[in-house]
């Protein structure tokens, strides 16, 4: 426009409320991961998991399957179980991520990581970050009542080691400690 | 993933908006299935726009219908103890779908238009006509175990995989849409398509229309409905076959039937011919077992799913018999 003014046809239109959404590729985002606000730039295909992974380097959680079937990857999100393959970390800005990093305090597991310990729910231990963490949501979610009723709410984790029967005796101690008063 | 565009939606007009106007921008709800399609390169869309922001989640129940609002999350329904009275159906269709996480994430909207589960149309090394029109059909006489045997055409024969708009067609819910023509209301056993020779437009929606709600008439049936899932594994696995199933009884005559089925079809599918052959008979085994016995009426097995033409007719049996207490 320098140089001469702009007749009024030239002006751009009032944007119209369809006109709001600029979508772009790549976005400065914070992630509030156990209680510490990271900022960092990422593309917009960048999963949850691998932002906390590869940017983070919070790499506990855990790679598997990539499409939700397995579970490695499972932690909390504002308190709740979710597999953070299955979403985009531009999603999810200054909402409460917990993962299995967050659990332990400076000199002392948390329960549910004493009675994997305990009951050597594991063998080769690569699903064990996320079985706990879906653990952690399942006694929140009051899905402890019964074996039958661990297992069928912890079939989003897959043990390939097939520790199942310790793993379900470790939720089992846990959810009694923790429910505790 | 092929790279994309994202942009969280502060209006469902500014995402209409959007989406309407531009070619290859698609939504994003819960997107544990959109997730795993980017990642295998089934879906490449040129933006995403992010609706998780819009005031659409959350359950209203009313005397004549109770509303859902398209972004509460599968955990939250399953869950809700007036759905389990009202349609008990729905929350049992719910809670055997997907894995705990899964249910976490996934929105109500987003479930209904989860993808097929075939193995071709989900690797884009093979041909797949529903994911690129003409290229043909492997599953035809391939891999055609957990392909459908009702609703098929020679261009596929892709099963739809979900749970809950089986229940839904059951109980003649509708959704809520609104669009860049306003809004409109769409029974779900009129939402997905027939393959036909257009296997790849899957539904009646247009670009831009977004699921804001889905509304379940409540009825007597409803309240005495049923969910049967049979699969091959106990928990975390997409039907084999799956029935919906209503009952509504005056003394001992059947009043009111309704009898849907899953893993079986290219769509939810409505199996009328039974519901008639239950209505105004009487509530025993024998008029139960007579009217599940049409259940594959029409039927086109392939080579390695034929075993779900007598397994669908025991699946609408045996969920027909527990509803009606005589299981």
């Amino acid at each position: 426009m320098k140089g001469r003014s702009a007749a009024i046809t030239d002006l751009p239109a009032a944007p119209t409320i369809t006109d709001v959404l600029a979508p772009r590729r790549e976005f400065d985002i914070t992630l509030l991961v156990n209680g510490v606000q990271h900022r960092l730039t990422v593309d917009a295909r960048t999963t949850l998991l691998d932002a906390l992974r590869d940017r983070l380097h919070l790499t506990g959680t855990k790679k598997g399957c990539e499409l939700g079937q397995c579970g490695a990857c499972t932690i909390l999100l504002r308190g709740t179980r979710i597999n953070a393959c299955l979403t985009l970390a531009v999603m999810h800005q200054d909402a409460a991520i917990t993962t299995i990093e967050g659990l332990a305090t400076d000199d002392e597991l948390h329960p549910l990581q004493s009675a994997f310990i305990e009951q050597d729910g594991m063998q080769c231990g690569y699903c064990t970050p996320g079985q706990i963490m879906s653990a952690l949501g399942l006694i929140r979610e009051g899905r402890t009542g019964s074996d039958d009723e661990i297992r069928e709410h912890m079939s989003g984790n897959i043990c390939r080691c097939g520790a199942y029967t310790n793993i379900v005796a470790a939720i089992k101690q846990a959810a009694d400690i923790l429910a505790r008063p | 993933m092929t790279p994309f565009a994202y942009a969280a939606a502060p209006t469902a007009e500014a995402a209409i908006g959007r989406a309407a106007r531009v070619d290859g921008a698609e939504f994003i709800a819960g997107g544990t299935d959109m997730l795993q399609l980017l990642q295998e390169r089934v879906r490449e869309p040129a933006e995403l726009i992010d609706i998780n922001g819009l005031p659409l989640a959350g359950i209203e129940v009313g005397p004549d219908i109770i509303r859902v609002g398209a972004l509460t999350r599968m955990a939250e329904v399953a869950d809700d103890r007036r759905i389990q009275e009202a349609c008990p159906v729905v929350a049992q269709a719910l809670r055997l779908s997907a894995s705990a996480q899964v249910r976490n994430m996934a929105s109500i909207g987003g479930n209904l238009l989860q993808r097929t589960r075939c193995l071709y149309f989900r690797d884009v090394a093979t041909p797949c006509n529903r994911r690129e029109p003409g290229s043909g059909c492997p599953a035809q006489n391939g891999q055609n175990r957990m392909t459908a045997i009702l609703g098929t055409s020679p261009h596929c024969i892709a099963a739809y995989p979900g749970d809950l708009a089986v229940a839904l067609v059951a109980l003649d819910a509708e959704v809520e849409v609104s669009g860049a023509s306003g809004e409109r209301r769409i029974p779900v056993e009129e939402l997905h398509r027939l393959p036909g020779i257009t296997p790849q437009i899957e539904t009646v929606l247009e670009p831009g229309d977004l699921i804001t709600a889905v509304l379940i008439p409540t009825s007597d049936h409803a309240r005495r409905s049923h969910y049967l899932k049979v699969r091959d594994r106990a928990s975390f696995e997409f039907a084999v076959t799956s029935a919906a199933v209503a009952l509504d009884g005056d003394g001992g005559t059947i009043r009111q039937a309704r009898v849907a089925v899953g893993g079986v079809a290219t769509k939810p599918w409505r199996l009328r011919q039974v519901e008639v052959a239950l209505i105004g008979r009487p509530l025993d085994a024998d008029v139960i077992r007579a009217a599940a016995a049409r259940a594959s009426d029409g039927a086109a097995p392939r080579a390695r799913n034929a075993f779900k033409v007598e397994l669908l007719r025991r699946t609408v049996e045996r969920a027909l018999c527990t509803v009606a207490g005589l299981a």
